[in-house]
């Protein structure tokens, strides 16, 4: 591979430092997820690693795991979604409204009230679509509405449809939930699979993995995938090699509706139900997951592996604290101290790296 | 203008391009020409226009008059990938390379080798990039280093290596050894003589007389967005170049002379 001249590789280049740096770049979440099973273990050694737990563990991460991924995509390109709770929640109270098309509000017109009914409740195969689909929808307004309108940043654009998405999810409910739905559109969210008689995996987990799966492949393996680090590393050097910017941005942007649409689909088959509150502040934990996992603000940095890793810190310390009896408060507290400290960890690293080239 | 290329044709001529941002000009009614393997240095102060003409010619921005004519034939630049695929390659000031992606990944963004016509060959495209840097005698650890961690020189050789790495006829340098160590642009020098060693032909931007008058073999002068001098090499010396550039075209060339043994 590397055919370098002996003299050009310097004493400095060979340093394990130097060497160890790039894997802890990537894996150091990993660590801490495996420091954070360790303490679990010696806290709750009967509980903690039984089947039960890590499965139950699992099943309550999957929603904002998949919330999480598609933000970390807009962090890649060195944007921002705070859009995602609100377009799980629309997506969430769309599918429900099309199950119980009775619970339509009061300000339906009738004449659209009784067309709507000709073709409603859909079936489940029309149903599980449609969160992916309201998902789409959404990001694509929000990649249209930065691109298109030139905003400054997409924390305006994606603040702004924070508050509209939810909006007419309250609007078309009349904010209040609607249960019951068909069992089919509750598997990915509910359903457990059988491995053996004793075993069994949530389908979640599944989705998770296939998901997660997909993405990394995506992301490393297609030219769009590459295109999208490009831009998070200089957008200018994308546009200069011919890349077309917005419409990756774009694209970008949809994936991570798409994500949001999934993660309704999961959080309304776990909860039997579309509630009006879904979602809500549920963005900043997709963040979190994000940032712990090891993504840069500033873009261009971090792997699905880490968002994975992400969502489980978090998953692990809630799932940890409610087992020890902890007061919900001071989850908050925890998950916003290890926040500062992995991003501290990350500046300190910059500096050292910094160091390096001078 | 000059004589030595009429019968020849020029591997990118522009004829009377104009730029207009609103009611600044830019450019009025600019002349460039550059033959095969011929180093062109251009030289101007700021605000001469040098870097607006170079982005004209090399697609970012579209002219608001004149035309472009590559080898002879009149072409339309919409973008940047149009001026690529003509051959005609950019190396920007501030480098544009994505400091978070690896050498091979640069030297071929938006031009990836495909596998199945979906996935990024991975394999063939750092083959290739070796290859290419080789050819080059580009010298970098492996080329699955990022870019962040090289030196400014070797992001420059870099910067080249992706813009010669599709059989480019011009490459287009805008101040390529302006934030180098003096070490490094000796190499990045040695690097345009041997693109000119293989047919390709460099507009070179400096300001450095140095390198104008190691590498090139004629100078352009702008002033003010206009023309405004143009001579062989070997018929001018630094101190009339530099009096170019301040927009001053009287001082004789026998007292220019004698500054230049002072």
């Amino acid at each position: 591979m590397a055919t370098s001249s002996p003299s050009a590789t310097s004493a400095r280049e060979q340093s394990l430092h130097v060497r160890l740096m790039p894997i802890i770049d990537r894996y150091g979440v990993l660590l801490v997820v495996l420091g954070m099973i360790l303490i679990g273990y010696a806290l709750e050694p009967k509980v903690f690693l039984s089947f039960l737990n890590v499965s139950n563990i699992m099943n309550q991460i999957a929603f904002n795991a998949l919330l999480a991924l598609g933000v970390f995509i807009v962090i890649v390109t060195a944007g921002i979604d705070l859009s995602v709770g609100s377009i799980l929640v629309l997506s969430m109270m769309t599918m429900a409204l099309m199950a119980h098309p009775e619970k339509l509000p009061a300000w339906v017109p009738d004449g659209v009230r009784a067309s709507l009914m000709t073709i409603l409740p859909a079936p489940w195969y029309v149903l599980i679509l449609v969160p992916p689909i309201v998902g789409v929808i959404c990001g694509m307004v929000n990649g249209w509405g930065l691109t298109k309108l030139r905003l400054p940043h997409p924390f305006i654009m994606t603040l702004g449809t924070l508050n509209i998405f939810r909006g007419v999810s309250n609007l078309i409910s009349g904010g209040v939930p609607i249960s019951d739905l068909p069992e089919q559109v509750r598997w990915a969210g509910y359903e457990k699979i059988a491995l053996t008689p004793d075993i069994d995996i949530p389908a979640s987990l599944l989705v998770l993995i296939v998901v997660f799966g997909l993405m990394s492949i995506f992301l490393n393996h297609t030219r769009t995938g590459r295109h999208i680090y490009a831009i998070g590393g200089n957008p200018q050097a994308a546009r200069v090699s011919g890349i077309n910017v917005d419409r990756t941005l774009v694209i970008v942007y949809a994936l991570c509706g798409l994500l949001a649409g999934m993660s309704g689909l999961l959080l309304a088959g776990r909860t039997n139900s579309g509630f009006p509150n879904a979602g809500l502040g549920q963005e900043l934990d997709a963040i979190s997951a994000v940032i712990i996992g090891g993504a840069s603000f500033f873009g261009g940095r971090g792997n699905v592996l880490g968002v994975f890793a992400g969502a489980l810190v978090i998953g692990i310390m809630r799932n940890l604290l409610n087992l020890r009896d902890v007061p919900v408060f001071w989850q908050q507290i925890l998950i916003g101290i290890i926040i500062i400290l992995v991003v501290y960890f990350d500046v300190l690293r910059r500096k050292a790296g910094s160091g390096r080239e001078a | 203008m000059n004589d030595t290329s009429q019968t020849a044709t020029p591997t990118l001529e522009a004829r009377g391009i104009s730029k207009y941002f609103g009611a600044v000009t830019a450019l009025e009614e600019v002349n460039l020409k550059v033959m095969p393997g011929e180093v062109l240095g251009v030289v101007g102060d700021n605000g001469a226009g040098k870097s607006t003409l170079m982005k004209v010619l090399s697609g970012l921005h579209p002219a608001s008059k004149g035309q472009l004519f590559v080898s002879g034939q009149a072409v339309h630049f919409h973008g940047p990938r149009d001026a690529r695929n003509r051959g005609i390659e950019m190396v920007y000031q501030d480098l544009a390379l994505a400091g978070n992606m690896r050498i091979d990944e640069n030297i071929f963004l938006g031009r990836e080798q495909l596998r199945g016509g979906i996935f990024v060959n991975h394999q063939a495209n750092a083959r290739k990039a070796q290859e290419h840097l080789d050819k080059l005698k580009i010298h970098v650890k492996s080329v699955s280093q990022r870019v962040e961690e090289l030196s400014g020189g070797q992001r420059q050789a870099v910067a080249i290596a992706r813009a010669t790495a599709f059989d480019a006829k011009v490459v287009i340098m805008d101040e390529p050894t302006a934030a180098l160590a003096i070490k490094e642009v000796r190499k990045v020098l040695d690097l345009i003589k041997d693109l000119k060693n293989h047919g390709v032909s460099v507009i070179l931007i400096s300001h450095r007389m140095d390198d104008i008058f190691y590498v090139c073999d004629r100078v352009m002068a702008l002033f003010r967005g206009r023309n405004f001098a143009e001579a062989q090499l070997g018929q001018t010396d630094r101190n009339e170049v530099i009096g170019w550039i301040m927009g001053n075209k009287q001082q004789s060339t026998e007292t220019s002379k004698n500054h230049d043994l002072n």
